[in-house]
């Protein structure tokens, strides 16, 4: 008979306790609301397009700077450099400080007395208080999620294939495109994935860049403010709901999009 | 024509130190040498994956030490297969064949004929990870020979595989060198090399220590380093002395009292004698036959070998006798036991002279 020593017990006892704190404060807020209450959100016009203003935000920073974090992330799986530590370290400081003082840190970038706000401005764009604003805002922070995963994803591909490829003809474009990157591909959507999640729920750094137009988090904070929390809770339903649909649908996708890859590339 | 030219690299503690050897063009070049010899480091620096310290690289009249890896005509299997895991069999064939911008219908039939030759047309949709070793190392050849090299680099070939695979790949290997394609292969094992080889090269510690065709490197051993690594038990240094008066002449070995006697039209230059383990014969006194050459000795060890038991008797030299395990038991050898080897002067394998058979 299988029999439970008291460590192994006393640590599912702790584990079931950590899984409450996290499902049950979750689970009281859906308790909390009533059907009706969550209909009459789902009506509500701005709760949906501040909704749809999150999603395509989080979604066009991850694409848009996923050009750029892919071949990053290759050079730092492959390459050894002068200062590659330090390299590393800059690439997780979003992580670790301050959303607000991020969020401060990215409008005393793009505001309009400076470079990139001249710029900007000189095309008829303000990107304080606009969606591309946003978008940088939520991409400063969740970035280092996408870079660490492909960096992890690439160093997992052996550098024998590649040498291999190189060895049959291939040029290092060739190389990179029909052996690193495929291989390395499922991680680098885990990442991506993992990006536009973060992007999504970031709350400190955009409320500083912008405002309005109210992303998902700032309208929740705002109705909590103005109409207290029982305002709020339908809204961080609704918004928590379409967040996990779109979790778990990425995340079926991603896989799949290996599985097909193995089977037929 | 391959030319290696005073190839030297350091690695970490490890160098290679002025390899040269020539490979001509059909060559089956085989390069024996034990794991961390620097076999591997050599073909990559063949291959260009690693440039070298110094040296040179010459292939058909052409420079290619600085060529980049893809432009050298140099194909390359590795030791650990390298076959692309998310790519069919087919994928994995046409990769080498799509750089050269040839047709559909062209790159169809030559994976077909690659398939061909290396048996591997029931699993040109298959997916690496499904496949055992020996269908991934003959995909990975295929794939090689695709890019059409001029030469033919093999790390290890036959190592992961077992015995039915090895001796189809071994087939198929000699197959290709008939057809003309020109091959290095690196290996730990010598019966590897006298199955395949027409050349080879004896490594050690970054050195080549002794190369030639494969019947007088294996006659010859110029080390008893080489001797030992491809399988000469009984290799001895000396010199060759004539005894005043006498029909014969001897071979004295260094550093012992003991002296063998050869044939008289042995010429005196000869620093070196192998003696083939099956040649000697042993018994449990003193035989009785035309044999010049008859010791008395000490057995040391009784070990069973592929083809019958390896008696090493200790005769002021150690000698390894060749017996079948019926003898063995028909004398009754066991360690410590007083015996009696016995062996004829013509026998003894000296100097340049090369036998028709090799060991």
């Amino acid at each position: 008979m299988r029999s439970f020593s008291t460590i192994r017990l006393l640590f599912i006892l702790l584990g079931g306790l950590l899984l409450l704190f996290i499902v049950a404060p979750l689970l009281g807020m859906f308790v909390h609301t009533a059907v009706p209450e969550l209909a009459d959100t789902v009506g509500d016009q701005k709760v949906i397009s501040s909704i749809r203003l999150t999603l395509w935000t989080s979604a066009g920073a991850t694409l848009v700077f996923a050009l750029l974090a892919i071949p990053f992330a290759y050079l730092l799986a492959r390459y050894d450099f002068p200062l590659k530590r330090m390299v590393l370290a800059i690439v997780d400081v979003p992580v670790v400080i301050p959303h607000t003082a991020a969020g401060i840190a990215v409008l005393g970038v793009i505001s309009r007395d400076t470079v990139a706000g001249k710029a900007a401005s000189a095309v008829g764009l303000n990107l304080v208080g606009h969606p591309i604003g946003i978008a940088l805002a939520m991409a400063f922070v969740s970035i280092p999620f996408l870079i660490n995963a492909a960096r992890d994803g690439f160093e997992n591909v052996p550098v024998r294939l590649e040498q291999a490829a190189m060895n049959l003809g291939a040029s290092p474009m060739r190389v990179f495109f029909s052996v690193s990157l495929p291989l390395a591909w499922r991680s680098i959507v885990g990442g991506m994935v993992m990006m536009f999640a973060r992007g999504m729920s970031e709350f400190g750094a955009v409320v500083i860049v912008a405002y309005h137009p109210m992303v998902a988090p700032v309208l929740i904070y705002e109705r909590f403010g103005a109409f207290g929390l029982d305002h709020a809770r339908p809204v961080a339903v609704l918004f928590i709901l379409v967040s996990l649909v779109f979790f778990v649908l990425l995340r079926l996708v991603s896989r799949s999009a290996y599985v097909q890859g193995r089977k037929h590339q | 024509m391959f030319r290696v030219e005073n190839i030297s690299k350091s690695l970490g503690p490890f160098s290679l130190d002025e390899v040269s050897f020539r490979c001509a063009a059909g060559d089956y070049f085989v390069i024996l040498g034990r794991s961390g010899a620097g076999k591997t480091l050599l073909l990559e620096i063949m291959a260009g994956i690693r440039s070298p310290d110094a040296g040179a690289l010459i292939l058909d009249q052409r420079d290619i030490t600085s060529l980049r890896i893809q432009n050298r005509g140099v194909g390359l299997v590795f030791q650990d297969q390298a076959v692309f895991p998310h790519m069919s069999v087919a994928a994995n064939l046409a990769f080498p064949l799509k750089r050269k911008g040839w047709g559909r219908s062209y790159i169809r039939r030559r994976i077909h004929q690659l398939a061909q030759t290396t048996g591997l047309e029931h699993l040109l949709d298959r997916f690496p990870s499904t496949l055992s070793g020996g269908e991934v190392q003959r995909a990975v050849l295929a794939r090689t020979l695709a890019s059409e090299p001029r030469l033919l680099l093999l790390d290890e070939p036959l190592n992961s595989l077992d015995v039915q695979y090895k001796r189809e790949l071994q087939t198929l290997l000699s197959h290709l060198n008939q057809q003309g394609q020109t091959i290095i292969h690196v290996t730990h094992d010598y019966q590897e090399a006298s199955a395949l080889a027409s050349k080879v090269a004896v490594m050690e510690n970054g050195r080549i220590q002794q190369q030639g065709p494969l019947p007088e490197v294996f006659r010859n051993p110029a080390s008893s380093f080489v001797a030992e690594f491809v399988g000469i038990r009984n290799f001895f240094r000396g010199n060759v002395e004539n005894p005043p008066g006498g029909d014969h002449k001897i071979f004295r070995i260094r550093g012992s009292s003991l002296f063998f006697i050869l044939p008289s039209h042995v010429p005196n230059s000869v620093a070196s004698i192998t003696l083939e383990a099956k040649n000697i014969l042993l018994s449990r006194s003193r035989p009785d036959t035309s044999a010049l050459n008859n010791f008395k000795g000490r057995v040391q060890q009784v070990i069973p070998a592929s083809l019958g038991m390896e008696v090493v008797v200790d005769v002021g030299v150690t000698l390894a006798v060749l017996v079948t395990r019926e003898s063995l038991s028909r004398l009754n050898v066991r360690k410590d036991q007083q015996v009696w080897v016995s062996f004829k002067a013509s026998s003894i394998n000296v100097g340049s002279s090369v036998g028709p058979d090799p060991v």
